[in-house]
């Protein structure tokens, strides 16, 4: 690619951090965004100028994410209850983060990668291993709970 | 599709973009460094490579069209990343309010080669609040007949106000042509002769 990069994280970031928060909330959010675009700014001119960038970024998001919750988890002391994520910072967004955090894990992953990213469910498979239209179900899923969950703020079919 | 109502602040974007800045920065990643200052001409856009200071834009330049230019030129890995280009903002802020009359940053000439370059080195010796003619310019630059090339050069020189293509006016003696337009190279001939003669 040989467009600056800076038009990248305007256009994108919030995308991204989206992507983030609904992997790991959002107090751990911002490092696996940080992470993500520094990876993507040393591999930027070598990208292939047709290439789907939004695809490319949210994919490596879900990377840096993953990568942020194995070395939480390594950290970690084991502790009977899960982390209280009502620690994040506060907004009207918290809520939302919370239900993606009590789903299971497919279907947090495959909400965050279609819902939030704008993966298809195709790249939503070759992401999260599986068949495509068991993507789509955990999407589905996902969103069914949400709904009942967090409400209003949920509009739309499915595709 | 379905879509889920998770907005982010153009807050949380801000504070990400400048850490993002400070850390790309920090690892070597940012070959282009960008801001902008406002200043009496407008919004400046100031660019640096590693090297130095390799663009200032005026806003008539189109500053979206420069950075593409920069991107394909020198490198895509451009960032808005301001901490690279504090001196010589700081600089340029003190020049323009009549507190500095030379710049003292370094400069990364790769986009001028040939006669353009030896033209835009020459631009240096031209002291605050003097002019040169096209004419005289093209003698120091060891080409008498290359004129016009000279005035090409001025009107194409990468890092206008700090490197002072603004200093080589017409041998009439009216101001001629600038990459910011005629009015800026009279207000910038007009604060140096005001600053100059109040010393």
């Amino acid at each position: 690619m040989d467009e600056p990069f800076e038009r990248v994280v305007r256009e994108h970031g919030a995308t991204v951090l989206r992507v983030c928060r609904a992997v790991l909330g959002p107090a751990d959010a911002d490092d696996a965004w940080s992470e993500t675009f520094l990876s993507a700014l040393r591999a930027w001119p070598d990208l292939d100028r047709g290439a789907n960038v939004q695809a490319w970024l949210v994919t490596i998001a879900h990377r840096k994410a993953i990568d942020v919750v194995r070395a939480a988890q390594r950290r970690a002391i084991p502790v009977a209850d899960l982390p209280d994520l009502a620690v994040a910072p506060a907004g009207r967004d918290l809520d939302l983060w919370s239900a993606l955090a009590r789903l299971p894990h497919k279907q947090r992953h495959a909400v965050a990668l279609h819902h939030l990213g704008g993966l298809s469910y195709d790249e939503v498979a070759g992401v999260l291993g599986g068949t495509p239209a068991a993507a789509r179900r955990a999407g589905a899923d996902g969103v069914a709970t949400l709904r009942r969950t967090y409400g209003t703020t949920i509009d739309g079919g499915d595709r | 599709m379905t879509t889920l109502d998770a907005p982010v602040t153009p807050d949380d974007l801000a504070r990400l973009h400048a850490d993002l800045a400070a850390r790309a920065l920090g690892v070597g990643l940012v070959d282009v460094a960008y801001r902008t200052l406002d200043g009496p001409l407008g919004p400046l856009l100031l660019a640096a490579t590693p090297v130095g200071l390799v663009r200032v834009a005026f806003a008539v330049q189109d500053h979206d069209a420069v950075l593409t230019d920069l991107a394909t030129r020198i490198s895509p890995r451009v960032l808005a990343a301001p901490a690279r280009l504090d001196d010589v903002a700081r600089q340029l802020d003190e020049y323009f309010t009549g507190r500095r009359r030379t710049f003292d940053v370094p400069i990364d000439l790769r986009l001028v080669g040939g006669f353009r370059r030896v033209v835009v080195e020459h631009l240096a010796e031209i002291g605050y609040a003097r002019t040169a003619s096209y004419a005289a310019m093209a003698e120091a630059a060891g080409s008498p007949r290359a004129v016009r090339a000279v005035g090409t050069a001025c009107a194409l020189n990468p890092v206008p106000v700090v490197v002072p293509c603004h200093r080589v006016v017409r041998s009439d003696g009216t101001p001629g042509q600038y990459a910011g337009g005629a009015a800026a190279k009279l207000a910038l001939l007009d604060l140096e002769t005001r600053v100059g003669a109040a010393a």
